[in-house]
C-alpha cells in the first residue's frame, strides 16, 4: 500500500510458542506489517523466549511448526529482533541455535528499545 | 486550557467472556471520545474477535458486553473489525462468509466488520497512541 505513514512498531511477544494462540497471531500481525512496508521491531519477553527454542517439533501436538515461521522472518525483512537477557538467561536457552537470529538485551536497554518505538504491541 | 486532540487506535484481544479486559477497552473508547478524541478503529485479534458475536447469551445478572460496543459503532461512528482468519477460527461469521463457507447462519452482529490484519495496521500507522487490550 502506497501513501501509508511508517511507524516504529515494536511487538512485545510473552507468550510461550505452543501455549496460546496469541503466539502465532503475534507473528502474523508481524507479517502483515512488514507486508505494508511499516519499520517493525520484535522483542520476546517473559514465556515469549521460548519461541526461541532450538530444533522445535510440532509434529506430535498437530500444529504448525513455529520455529519454521520464526525462521523465514528474515526473508520478509523482520531482522530487527530482540530478546530479553535475563529471561533468556533463566530458561537457558542457547541463543547462538535459536531458529531466528535475537540480540539479547540487559534491562536498560529494554527501555531504550521501547523508547525508540512510537507503538508498543503487547502480545 | 488546550488540550491537543488524539487519534486513538484500539487493539482487543481477549473475550467478553474471559476476565474484564474487553470491558475495559468499550469503556477506554468511550472515554477516548468523551475527550474529544478520535478512535480511527477498533481492531479485535484472537479471542477477541468473540466481542462481535450476536449470539452470546449472558446470566441475567452479568452486564451485558455487545451493547457498549454497538452504541459505538452506530452512535459514534467508530469502526469495529473483525480479524478475518481469527474470526474464521472462533466461528465468528458475518452472512457474507457464512455463505461461503456453506454455514447455516452469521453469528456477528452487523456492527462489525470482517477483514484483513491490512487494517490493523493501516490504523497503527494513521493513529498517534495505539492501545492494546489484553494479551
Amino acid at each position: 500500500m502506497t501513501g501509508l505513514e511508517r511507524k516504529r512498531l515494536l511487538l512485545i511477544i510473552r507468550h510461550s510458542p505452543y501455549g496460546s494462540s496469541l503466539a502465532r497471531a503475534s507473528l502474523d500481525v508481524a507479517l502483515a506489517a512488514a507486508a505494508f512496508d511499516q519499520a517493525i521491531s520484535l522483542l520476546f519477553a517473559g514465556d515469549g523466549v521460548l519461541q526461541l527454542l532450538p530444533g522445535q517439533d510440532s509434529g506430535p501436538l498437530g500444529v504448525k511448526n513455529l520455529g519454521r515461521l520464526l525462521a523465514s522472518l528474515p526473508l520478509y525483512d523482520i531482522d530487527q529482533v530482540y530478546v530479553d537477557a535475563e529471561t533468556a538467561r533463566r530458561y537457558q536457552l542457547d541463543l547462538a541455535a535459536a531458529p531466528l537470529p535475537a540480540r539479547a538485551l540487559e534491562r536498560e536497554a529494554l527501555g531504550e528499545l521501547i523508547a525508540a518505538h512510537e507503538h508498543l504491541l503487547g502480545f | 486550557m488546550f488540550r491537543p486532540t488524539m487519534i486513538y487506535a484500539l487493539l482487543v484481544m481477549s473475550s467478553p467472556a474471559s476476565g474484564q479486559s474487553a470491558m475495559t477497552a468499550a469503556r477506554f473508547a468511550r472515554a477516548v471520545l468523551a475527550r474529544g478524541h478520535t478512535i480511527s478503529r477498533v481492531f479485535f485479534l484472537d479471542a477477541g474477535t468473540a466481542n462481535g458475536s450476536a449470539m452470546a447469551v449472558l446470566p441475567r445478572d452479568e452486564i451485558e458486553r455487545l451493547v457498549p460496543w454497538v452504541e459505538l459503532a452506530e452512535r459514534d461512528g467508530v469502526e469495529l473489525v473483525l480479524c478475518i482468519s481469527s474470526a474464521l477460527k472462533y466461528g465468528m461469521l458475518d452472512e457474507t462468509e457464512a455463505k461461503r463457507y456453506d454455514k447455516p447462519a452469521g453469528t456477528t452482529h452487523p456492527a462489525f466488520t470482517i477483514s484483513g490484519l491490512g487494517q490493523l495496521v493501516d490504523a497503527a500507522a494513521s493513529a498517534d497512541r495505539l492501545v492494546t487490550f489484553g494479551g
